[in-house]
Formats: C-alpha cells, structure tokens, sequence
C-alpha cells in the first residue's frame, strides 16, 4: 500500500501539470460562480468540436497551433450565441447554454466524420484528456526538458493571474453591479467578453492536456468551497486557487492509493481530481467559518447556551426583586430606613427553575452547573441564587427586555400583550450602545410598560 | 424645482417664469418628449421635465408607473423610442462624471462576498480609472463618506450582515464617495426604518446645500412635502409635477390616486413597523 | 445504426431512390420504423418534461442529472463483476445508473438549501464530481480486466440511434409513464414553476414536487441515454422546451407544442439520417432540432424576434406619424382661437416652429413631413406646412384621443396602466362609455388654455 509506484520524473511533472490547471480554473471559476454561469465550462468543452473539425479539415494534422486557436475561436462563438440568446432573445441562461452547446457538439461530430476516420480524431479525446501522458510530450526550453502542457499551462496562469489582478476592480464592480459599471463608464459586455475569451482559452489548454471533467470541475468546486471559507472576494480567489491545488495532489495521490486499498491498480488522475475537489467542498461546508454546517450548528448552540443561561439569571434576578418589594413593604410598615441594607436573598430550587423556564430538569441542572463554575450563580441552601457577578449580568439582561417593551410601546405603537415576546428574543443580543440608544430614544420613565422597575445601567467601574 | 408640461395637454398652461429664456445656471437634467417602449406598450410616454439646480426631487407614482425605468434611460442603460435629454446642458456620455446613481438594494446579491467598505469604493473607480488600483488614500475617503452616514463601524462587515436600513446607508455612502453633482436614486427609503430615513433626508439635504441635486424615487406620498422641494408624478407620462406647494393640493393628491393614498400610507408605515423591530 | 438497415439507399437510379424515400416516409422499413418512432416518443416525452424544467429555471438539469449517472454504472459493474454475476447485464446496469442519478438529483437540492449555492454552481458541482468518479472507477475497472468495460463507455457515450425492440419497449413505457405523471400533476408542477413560494403556502411540498419534476428527468434521461445516447437526451430535454416560448405564453401549449416540437425534430432528423447513412443519427437529429429552434426563434408567433422587429419598426412609424400630425394640429390651434377650429384646418405652420416643438432632429422632420405629403395628409408650401382635409379629421381625432389617454392615466392611475395601448389609439374600444364621457368633460374643461412649452429646447448644434 502507499505511492508504491511513484515515479518523480513522471508524478511530479503530472503534479505540476495538474496544480497549474486548477489554479488558472479555479482563478476564473470565482468569477462564474458569483455571475451565475458555472456551467460554462461544461458547455465550451463540448462546443468546441467544430472547431477542432474546421481546424483539422484545414492543416490534416491534429496538433499545433491551429487546432489550439480553431477551438478558441469555437468557444468564443459559443460564449457570443448564448450571450445573444440571453439578451436579445430573452432564452433563460441555462437554456441558451444547453441549446448552444448541444447544437455546436453535433455540428462538430458531424464535420469530424466528414473529415476524419473517428479513429484520428476521437472527441472522447478530447473530452477526457489524459494527463497521465503530459511527461511524454516533451519541449526543450533552455536546456530542460520541460512538458509542453505545464509550458502552455503555466503561459494561461501567468495570463489568467494578470489577468485578474489587472482587472480586479472592473471585475469586482461588473460582477456585483453591472448598471452601477456601465452608468460609471466601466463596460460590463468589455469586461464580459474578456473574461469569457480567457475562460475559452484556458478551457482549450487544458483539454488538451488534462481533459475537460478536470476543467469543470475545478471552475466549479473550489470556488464553491471558498465561498464557504470567506466573505471577501479577494479571500475567495486565494482560497478557491488553494484549494484547487490541493485537490489537484490530493487527486492524483489518490488515484494511486485509493484503488491499491481494494487491491486493484491506479487509476485515472483526472476523475480523482474531481472527486477529490467534491470531498474538500463537503469538508469545506462542514467546517467552513462562512457557512460551514458544523460552525453554524456549534454557534447556535453556543447561543442556545446563552440564552438558556441568560433566562435562569433574568428569573433569579426577578425572584429576588419580588422579595425585596415585599421586604420593603414589610420594611416601610414597620419604619425601617435603611432599604438598602436588606438582602433579598430568594434562591430557587432547580425543579423551580425547571418548571418556570419550561426546561428539562436535567437541562436546567446543566445550566446551573455552568453557571456556578462561571461564578455567577451559588448553591445557597436547596436551591441556587446569584453572585453579584450574576446579578450584574442579570440586571443588564433585565435592563435591556424592559427598554425593549418600553420601545415597542411608545415608538413602534405596538400592543402590550404583544411587546413581552419580542423583548424575550432581543434580550439577549442587545449590548451596551444598543440599549444607550433605546433609552434616549424612550421616555425618561423609570417604569416600563407592565409597571415593572427598568434597572440601571450597571457601572462600569463595578464589573 | 422640477416644471413641466401640465398634465392636461403637452402644451398647455405652465408658468412661464420657470426658466425658460434666462436660466442662471445650466438645469442638472432636462427631458424632453422621452418615450420608452419594451413591445407595443410604453413605459414612458412623453415625458418631459426639468429640474432645478440644487434641489431634492421626488419621483412619486404607482408600481409600474415607469419611476425606475426613467432613471435607467436617462442612464442610458436603456434605449429609448424618442426622446432627449441633456445633463448639464450636454450628452450623458459627455457628463457620466458628474452623474451618480444609487441603484434599487434588490438589484444587487447581498450575499456577495464584499465588504461594505470596498462597495462604497466603487464609488471612486471612476475616478482612480481603468486599471489603476485601489489605494489607501481611496480606502481613506471611502471611510469618510461611511462616517458621514453613521456607518463606519460596520465597515469591515459582509454586506449580508447588514439590515436593510444599513444597506440603503451603504449605498448612500457610495454616492457621496462618487462626489457627482446630479444624483439619481432608485427608492432609498424603501423599507428603512424611521431612524435611517431622517438621516438619509439629512444628508440629501446637506447635499443640496452642496449645491448637488437628487432626483429621488419615493414611495411615500405622505413624506414628500416634508421631505423634498418638488415633485413629479409619474404615471406612465407625468401627471403633474413642479414646487410641492403647488403640486401637492389636496384635491390634486385625492383625484390622481384615489384609494391609493391610503393604501400606501398604509404600507409605508407597515414596513416602518417591521423595520423598527430589526 | 440506422446505417446498414437502409444501406441499399445508396443505389444508383434516382428511381430506386424515390422507391427508397418512399419506404422510409411510409415506415414501411422496419428498423427505421423503431428508430423513428422511438426518439419521436422520446422527444415528445422529452419535450414535456423539459418545459418544466425550463420554466423552473433549471433547463440544464438533465445535463448534471445524467452526467451524474456514470459512477452508478461503475459501481453497478464492478458489484455484479465481483460477486460472480453479469457486469454486463442491462437491468444491473440500469438500476446502478438510476441510482446515482437519483443520488445527483438530491445532491442539486441539497447543496441549494444547505448552503445556499446558486443553481447553476449545484449542477457544475454534481455534474463534475459525479461524472469524475465515473470516470475513475471505470479506469480502475479497465485495470482491473482490460478489454471488460469497454462497452461501458459507449453504453453512456452511446453516439448513434440503434434501437432494438426491447429499447423501443423501454422508451414507450417510460414515455407513457412520464406524460401521465405530467398530466396528473400539471397542476400542481404548473404552480410549483410559476410560484413556488405560493405552491408551499398552498400545502404542496416544494421537496415532493422538485423530486418528482427531478425523477421524470432521471426516467427520461436513463431511457434515452442508452437508447440514443448522453448528448442527444440533454438537447431534447432543452431544445423544443426552449423552441416553444417562442410560440406561446401560457404553460398548457407550451408543453404541446414542445413535445411537438420535440416529436418533429425526431422525426425529421431521424428521416434524414436513414437517408443519409454515413452520418451519425443522433447528431443529425439534434441539428434537426437545432433547425427547428432557430425557425421559432425568428417566427415564433409570441416571441419571434422577425415579428417583433417588424413590428417594432411599424409602432414606431405609426408613433412618428403621430407626433407630427398631432404637433401640427397643436400649432394650428395656438394659432386659431380654441376648439372651435373646425374650419380652419388650412393654417400654415412653420417648419421651424414644428422643429422647436418635439426633440426630433431635422432630417427626421423632413422625412416625415414628405411621407406625409405623399400620402396626402399634409401640404408643404415651401417653409410651411398645412393639413390636408383628410389629415387634418386624422390630426384632430388623435389629438383628442391622446388627450383623453392622458386624462385617463392622470385621473385613473390605479387601474390605468394594464389597460394602455398606445396603438389601441380607438379609445372606445378599449373604455367603458361612462368613463369616456366623464374623460370627456375634463378634457373640454381645459382645452382652452394653450400655451408653450415650459422650456424651450437647446438650439440645434
């Protein structure tokens, strides 16, 4: 088992070859994903037949540069049709693709057997590319000897590369705003027709080479998988080329290991390429920061957490306040003065806790626990009661339903058996500017609307 | 001020005053006869306006009225059937400079992977130009025009992340970085809460003071005298339009809406209220 | 191959020949007569199916959803290769394939709602990854037993119509299933396409819809795929789909007329290929196809781009006509002393006048004016212009017509906008008597005032 057959001289020129393919992909494929044409690669690797036909028809050969610019020029003519479609014809992008491609697809299968054995000129070829045979196809450049796809490869990242850093911000402002760019001067059809005819080029160099799944692949995958990754466009084209190249090894080290497990030997290079830029995707949307599954499922737990945890403080804290009005009350008949000198200590038991907060008791014993490691709730007795740690958090909690109620009330004219429900979920994401804009923006009253005490703010010299 | 033909006949009574022979500056925006059909039926049908330098104009008239479409031809986004019109005494083409457009927020993906600084730096590509690249000086002014709209701490967020009102600040912000004279916004107060709406009028207004001029799209009919020097009532052609103090008669409002009045004063204060909860 | 069946096409008298045409176009051959009728049912089915998934926006969901199929394939031979059974058998195979295009179909809707990709990233996704382990399992099946697989490749590539009994069996079934289950569900897809949102509201689940919209793709994709091959089943799942908006706007003859379309296409490019053999069938017929999507294109009765420009150009005459005779009669009532005109339609109008009137430049007045003149509805006596009799009953009734639309649209602004045809200049038809009247009697009230226009415009450059 392992990379047994691993041979430098080949595996790394395949590397090579595979990494730059991907990168120039995926560097272009960022801007298909966001303009919602990704399936254009699909579409130029079988619009490009024809032009393989007329180019062969013409030089009788099936290499060189004319069968390089023939399928250039095909893929171009095919970008231009669907475009045309979609304006000014009003087709749906996705049909104006397939109408075009499969009309250009049959045109050429049909020219090829006009002009060639089938046998010459195979569009399965084409289609599929072998990249295991890139090392064998040797130019001599300055003494190396150096596989002519990772020199044409290697031409379309420079190109592609300048491409995108030259033109990042024309890029960036036609894909999000295409009538802001054409009321500003910025051509959105220039730009367009640049962008698609380096799609068109780099879509043909790597035919050739390395085969067409690995194109779509790469102009789709990775730059989905940045999407989950960031949210900066520059971000996105710095992971999608990462990414794209480490499928690209992965891939092909794959293609070696994965069919040695069941005892069968390798395998093509390009397919596991693709599939291995599927696996990085579903890695990427399980983990990923932006939108990955497991991230999204860990903060809203986090933030269950929270307002689990805010709801057994605000209930505390309200316990406790029912007890100092009565302690008062009972302090005022009796003559009492000093009311601040009396502890209101009312601890709740947790099936209390339970009961009132419509939590499981073991839930409620989880919070509880949390909390009393957090030092803002202690065991007093049977039951639990605030620190003044917890009670500063909870006075703040409390603070910010009442202003919400308040604020609904007055300023957005709701009715009051309405407000409760909506403070309770605003509660807990309300910080400290938030509520200094709810208190300027309500009555100076102290009470809020159900007659209940709004707490202070607490002082920051306190916490 | 915005003048134009009365809504009776194309050429009936108007104040002739309203600069016609002796005009002090040159009119931010004229148009003449627009006409703009997609197939048989016109969007716009004949339009012709003025408007003054250094004032806030509305745009006021039912859904599919042709408010948006109007703005899109004077952009030239559009072609049009018949029709000119001049910015600044010119070509569009000639002023694209001193034009600034504040698109509508549904016409963009908010999902897109751009912070609310680089959008309001959009606002200056014209002036850094082909090619050239954002700079720190660009960055820099781009966070002034943020700060002018109160949003400067959110500049570094995801634009997604942003409430509605906060997206309209953002676009609004753009404008400003675009520092053109003659702005033409598409519904800037559609869907904000009431907050952001006084301080979007109050920057409309410091603009003016500016000597800019904004040609607003608005949906609440019972807003534009407060908030704005004319109006033009667009209903496929215009239904009337000039200094809000004459326009905006009662009786006029009552006959040319009818029961829309309160079906968009009732709207408008719906989203108001849904807006204020976010 | 259709090929070797109509081989003796290639005869030498043209009589032969005619004899041969006639064969065909009576059917009379019987492999033609399945090839035909097969990919005829396949398209009409086809075209049904593609409507909807046209109008869902997702017209090219038949080409992820079957490129999807490969691994499946793969899969499906190596498991019945390895447990000692036939690689080779077709029901394997096709239940394999099913299978994972099934899994690719879930994985579109999937990767949309989990991680809000756009449409078009799910299919490149699935298309590619997909088809790229399809592609890598059949390399290892190649090592594994060089020689094996290689009907496999053709079996999802299969690149030319040659249609068995069995095959013709398989597509009449499946394309009888999938045009029931269209009809017993149009209303329900039919919502799903227009408004989905309101499709969930109304308790349909847009997951059961989808999968089943999805399915009828699959069921359509696997028969046809190894019947006539992987591109041909992508075009007719997109062409006649595509072709029919041009022809209608309602969803009921869209889906007729595509899967028309589609029949008439398969039918066509299936004549042609029997008639000329040394040409790859299924190629032919998505040209055929192709044909019959441009044709629509241009003439298409709803949408044809031939129609709408012709009648672009004609609303724009009759719009510039408009103008002038109605700029002409407005100078001449500025003229005269208000509406009681009716006699004095010879009032001489300068030409410069008129230029200053609308924004339109000077050739284009004069070309109109000489239009005019020709057909007899103004005169031009050297620098001025004068309605003829005829222009000027024209001039006057458009003229109050255009008045009574603006006063429609100013005093009716909330029913006003669907009902305004700028050509349906006969107001009548189109307005209730008591509106007309009540139009009418605003309109008269201000006719009397008449003055210029509020700004002149810019001095010609």
């Amino acid at each position: 088992m392992g990379l047994d057959g691993w041979i430098w001289a080949l595996d790394g020129w395949i590397l090579v070859a595979a990494v730059l393919c991907a990168v120039s992909c995926s560097l272009l494929g960022n801007f298909l994903v966001l303009r919602g044409t990704s399936m254009l690669g699909d579409a130029i690797s079988h619009a490009v037949l024809p032009g393989l036909a007329v180019a062969f028809w013409i030089s009788g050969s099936r290499s060189g540069t004319g069968m390089f610019v023939a399928a250039v020029a095909a893929a171009v003519v095919t970008v231009f049709l669907i475009e045309t479609l979609r304006r000014s014809a009003g087709v749906d992008r996705g049909a104006s693709m397939g109408v075009v491609f499969t009309a250009m697809f049959a045109l050429g299968m049909i020219m090829i057997v006009q002009v060639a054995d089938h046998v010459d000129l195979d569009p399965n070829c084409v289609l599929y590319g072998s990249i295991e045979l890139t090392p064998l196809d040797q130019w001599e450049i300055a003494g190396w000897l150096i596989p002519k796809a990772v020199v044409t490869l290697g031409v379309t990242l420079l190109l592609n590369g300048l491409f995108v850093a030259l033109f990042y911000k024309e890029l960036l402002l036609t894909t999000f705003d295409s009538d802001l760019a054409d009321s500003m001067g910025f051509s959105s059809q220039v730009i367009h027709y640049g962008l698609m005819t380096l799609v068109a080029i780099t879509a043909v160099a790597s035919f050739e080479s390395v085969g067409s799944v690995l194109v779509v692949a790469m102009m789709v995958v990775p730059p989905a998988s940045a999407l989950m990754m960031t949210d900066r466009l520059s971000g996105m084209l710095a992971w999608s080329a990462g990414l794209a190249a480490l499928a690209a090894i992965m891939g092909h080290g794959s293609a070696i290991v994965v069919p040695s497990w069941f005892g069968m030997g390798s395998t093509l290079t390009s397919g596991m390429m693709a599939v291995s830029a599927g696996g990085i995707l579903i890695v990427c949307g399980l983990v990923g920061s932006r939108r990955g599954l497991i991230t999204r499922w860990v903060r809203q737990r986090a933030f269950a957490a929270q307002v689990a945890a805010d709801d057994v403080l605000g209930f505390l804290f309200r316990l406790e306040e029912r007890a100092k009005s009565t302690v008062l009350t009972t302090a005022a008949t009796t003559g009492q003065k000093k009311s601040e000198s009396i502890t209101a200590q009312n601890p709740a038991t947790a099936a209390q806790l339970s009961t009132n907060l419509g939590q499981s008791l073991p839930q409620c014993l989880r919070v509880l626990s949390g909390l009393v490691r957090r030092g803002e709730v202690e065991p007093s007795g049977s039951g639990y009661c605030l620190t003044s740690a917890g009670r500063r958090r909870a006075q703040l909690l409390v603070r910010s339903h009442r202003l919400w109620e308040l604020y609904l009330v007055e300023q957005a004219q709701y009715e009051i058996d309405r407000i409760h429900e909506k403070a309770e979920a605003w509660e807990h994401v309300t910080d400290e500017s938030m509520r200094e804009s709810l208190d300027r923006a309500t009555s100076q009253t102290a009470l809020d609307p159900h007659g209940s005490q709004i707490p202070p703010e607490v002082e920051r010299h306190n916490q | 001020m915005v003048s134009d033909r009365p809504a009776t006949s194309p050429h009936s009574a108007s104040n002739p005053g309203d600069l016609g022979a002796n005009r002090p500056m040159l009119s931010p925006l004229q148009v003449w006869d627009l006409t703009v059909a997609y197939q048989r039926t016109p969007v716009l049908w004949d339009v012709a306006f003025q408007v003054e330098p250094a004032s806030l104009v509305a745009v006021v008239g039912p859904n599919g009225a042709g408010k948006s479409t109007l703005l899109r031809a004077i952009l030239n986004l559009i072609p049009r059937t018949s029709g000119k019109i001049q910015i600044f005494g010119d070509e569009f083409s000639a002023q694209r400079r001193r034009v600034g457009y504040v698109p509508q927020r549904e016409s963009v993906d908010w999902d897109f992977p751009v912070s609310v600084l680089d959008v309001v730096t959009m606002g200056l590509y014209r002036e850094i130009g082909w090619l050239w690249p954002v700079r720190k000086q660009h960055r820099a002014r781009a966070m002034e025009a943020l700060n002018q709209v109160g949003i400067a701490d959110l500049a570094h967020r995801q634009i997604s992340h942003l409430s509605g009102g906060q997206q309209q600040r953002t676009f609004l912000a753009r404008a400003l970085a675009q520092n053109a004279d003659l702005y033409l916004m598409d519904e800037p107060l559609a869907a904000v809460d009431a907050a952001t709406e006084l301080a979007i009028i109050q920057q409309l207004r410091a603009m003016k003071q500016q000597g800019k001029t904004c040609v607003v799209i608005h949906h609440d009919l019972q807003t534009v005298p407060e908030y704005f020097d004319s109006v033009l009532l667009l209903n496929m052609r215009v239904v009337a339009s000039g200094p809000v103090a004459e326009v905006f008669t009662p009786e006029n409002l009552q006959k040319t809406y009818g029961g829309r009045l309160t079906l968009l004063d009732e709207v408008s204060s719906a989203m108001r209220r849904q807006e204020k909860l976010l | 191959m259709i090929g070797p069946s109509v081989a003796w096409v290639a005869t030498e008298t043209s009589e032969e020949w005619l004899v041969a045409l006639w064969r065909l176009l009576t059917l009379a051959d019987y492999n033609s007569r399945v090839v035909i009728l097969g990919t005829a049912l396949l398209g009409c089915a086809a075209g049904v199916v593609g409507s909807f998934t046209l109008l869902r926006k997702r017209a090219l969901v038949g080409d992820a959803i079957s490129h999807a199929m490969l691994p499946g394939l793969g899969i499906a031979f190596l498991a019945a290769t390895l447990s000692g059974g036939d690689g080779r058998s077709l029901p394997i195979l096709l239940t394999g394939a099913t299978i994972s295009g099934l899994i690719g179909a879930a994985a579109i809707l999937g990767l949309r709602s989990t991680w809000r990709l756009s449409e078009d990233a799910a299919f490149g996704i699935v298309l590619s990854v997909f088809f790229g382990a399809g592609v890598a399992l059949l390399g290892v099946i190649q090592s594994l037993e060089a020689g094996h697989a290689a009907g496999l490749e053709g079996f999802i590539y299969g690149k030319t119509a040659s249609l068995s009994w069995t095959d013709l069996m398989a597509i009449i079934s499946a394309a009888a299933v999938a045009l029931l289950l269209c009809a017993m569900y149009f209303k329900e897809l039919a919502l799903l396409c227009f408004d989905q949102a309101y499709a969930e509201s109304q308790g349909y689940s847009k997951w059961w819809l989808d999968g089943l919209l999805m399915s009828l793709v699959v069921g359509i994709a696997i028969t046809g795929m190894q019947a006539v091959g992987l591109i041909l089943v992508i075009a007719l799942l997109i062409i006649p789909a595509a072709a029919a908006r041009f022809w209608t706007h309602r969803l009921s003859r869209q889906v007729l007329i595509s899967a028309g379309i589609g029949m008439a296409g398969c039918f066509g490019g299936g004549m042609a290929s029997a008639l000329l053999p040394n040409l790859p069938a299924g190629a032919v017929i998505i040209l055929a196809c192709a044909i019959l999507f441009l044709f629509s294109l241009m003439f298409g009765s709803a949408q044809g781009m031939v129609w709408r420009a012709i009648r672009r150009w004609q609303w724009q005459q009759i719009m510039l006509r408009q103008h002038l005779l109605r700029a002409v009669y407005e100078q001449a009532e500025t003229k005269t002393s208000g509406p009681e005109i009716a006699g004095d339609f010879e009032v001489r109008i300068d030409v410069a006048d008129l230029m200053i009137s609308r924004s339109w430049s000077k050739p284009l007045l004069e070309r109109l004016v000489d239009d005019a003149q020709r057909e007899g509805l103004v005169t031009r006596i050297g620098f001025q212009v004068a309605l003829s009799r005829s222009g000027w009953v024209q001039a006057k009734r458009l003229t109050h017509q255009h008045r009574l639309w603006e006063m429609y649209l100013i005093t009716h602004a909330d029913v006003a906008l669907q009902q305004v045809d700028r050509l349906a200049d006969d107001i009548e038809h189109v307005l209730e008597p008591s509106i007309i009247h009540e139009l009418e009697q605003l309109v008269q009230g201000r006719t009397v005032e008449v003055a210029k226009s509020p700004h002149q415009l810019p001095e010609p450059s």
